[in-house]
């Protein structure tokens, strides 16, 4: 056999599988009109920006999140609640949030009313009322403080749902996760996953309980409940997939953090001004 | 092989068998892997429109202006025109058929969530006008006092 015979054979048998080749990749893809590729993007991702500054800690968010979505009112559960940052002169830290702030901060923090020290967590602080210190705060030994409110992060990678053994709770294409009553089983693997502490279990209903970012609201184009009730704008949503939403312009133009963003779960609550003792 | 072999292979097809049987009139029809894929959205479909089809139970000032027009001028003439007025007359729900009356909030606790001073600098809490409300007329509902209304004009009812 001559040289030039194989290496014709080669080229007709490399084209050869070239076009059956790309037969097949041909037929796993699709050509998409510019119609059909315009609705394939998703066109709706819900995301909540949160202004620590403007915050007051007047906790109407957290009655009126409360009493729209049928959280029992005097337990101490909540789907949103409001964060007291006290930061001292001498480097102490104080945080509380009695009652999730459901009926506001009306007190300084005192000797009666105190809470956790710097180094736990600020989950651990939601609803804990008392460890009293020897010595009360005088303004003058206050060096900053703040209110912080927290929700459900609709995270963009829920470690919520990935835990569920049942398929109850789950993530919409429009960013929202969602608990399905019917087919919870109350096993609580859910609240434990969450790094934010947002989730609870819903004692009436026996069921994992989380903030919905209002859906049912947004599905009739109205507010969530905590962003309607904040008289001081300190709450806002918007949809992150449209250009001209006021709420991703912020985002994507100025200084916003967002909670513990080390454990990878792409939480789409954003805070302006967070301050750094913030967890 | 002998029966020993195959009589608890039957068993053990016959629970498989039983176990899809069941499953088929367990799991809804409209359950499996939806948009976000099977990590995240492995669920039941239905349980979406259930969700959305939630009533609202706080409905917006622009709700309450349609009847009570002269109340909502008021309001948005004063400084109080950041805060609905359900914050403070409750969830409208399906008033004015259910319930026909609104209960309004006129514990001082209301007043105080923003009008409690607090030393707090930095913070937009310590520039309202705040008491202490140990010392400002304690046992007194701010309302004798103070009209939510026109929180401007002392003793102006």
């Amino acid at each position: 056999m001559k040289n030039t015979d194989t290496r014709r054979e080669f080229l007709k048998t490399a084209l050869k599988s070239m076009v059956v080749s790309s037969m097949t990749i041909g037929s796993i893809f699709t050509f998409l009109s510019p119609e059909e590729a315009r609705a394939a993007v998703k066109n709706v991702r819900w995301g909540f920006l949160v202004d620590t500054n403007k915050c007051v800690g007047c906790g109407l968010c957290v009655k009126a999140c409360k009493l729209e979505n049928d959280v029992p009112y005097s337990d101490p559960i909540t789907r949103t609640w409001v964060e007291r940052y006290v930061v001292l002169n001498n480097g102490r830290l104080l945080i509380d949030s009695p009652n999730g702030g459901r009926d506001g901060y009306t007190s300084e923090v005192t000797t009666t009313r105190l809470v956790q020290e710097s180094n736990l967590s600020a989950v651990a602080t939601k609803f804990t009322t008392s460890t009293a210190i020897t010595n009360k705060i005088t303004p003058d030994e206050i060096a900053n403080a703040f209110f912080v409110p927290k929700l459900c992060n609709q995270c963009d990678k829920p470690p919520c749902v990935q835990v569920c053994p049942v398929g109850a709770t789950y993530q919409m294409e429009n960013g929202i996760v969602l608990v399905d009553r019917s087919w919870c089983i109350g096993c609580g693997y859910c609240i434990q996953a969450c790094p934010y502490g947002a989730r609870f279990f819903n004692p009436v209903l026996h069921t994992a309980e989380k903030c919905t970012f209002c859906y049912h609201r947004l599905v009739k184009k109205m507010q969530p409940a905590c962003v309607e009730a904040c008289p001081f704008g300190a709450r806002k949503i918007g949809n992150l997939m449209d250009p001209s939403d006021p709420v991703r312009k912020i985002i994507l133009s100025e200084k916003v953090g967002v909670l513990k963003p080390a454990y990878g779960t792409k939480p789409q609550a954003f805070y302006i001004g967070l301050g750094k003792n913030v967890r | 092989m002998g029966s020993h072999v195959f009589r608890p292979l039957w068993v053990a097809i016959a629970v498989i068998i039983l176990i899809f049987v069941v499953r088929y009139f367990m799991v809804p029809s409209d359950f499996g892997i939806q948009e976000r894929g099977f990590t995240y959205g492995f669920h039941r479909k239905s349980d979406e429109s259930e969700w959305a089809g939630i009533k609202a139970k706080y409905k917006g000032r622009d709700y309450c202006k349609s009847c009570h027009a002269e109340k909502y001028r008021s309001i948005m003439n004063s400084k109080h025109r950041i805060i609905q007025c359900e914050n403070c007359h409750g969830p409208a729900l399906n008033h004015p058929v259910n319930p026909p009356k609104l209960v309004i909030d006129r514990k001082r606790a209301l007043c105080l969530r923003c009008h409690t001073y607090l030393p707090y600098p930095g913070s937009q809490r310590s520039r309202i006008e705040g008491i202490d409300p140990a010392k400002h007329n304690p046992g007194i509902s701010c309302v004798e006092c103070h009209n939510p209304h026109k929180p401007d004009l002392e003793l102006a009812k």
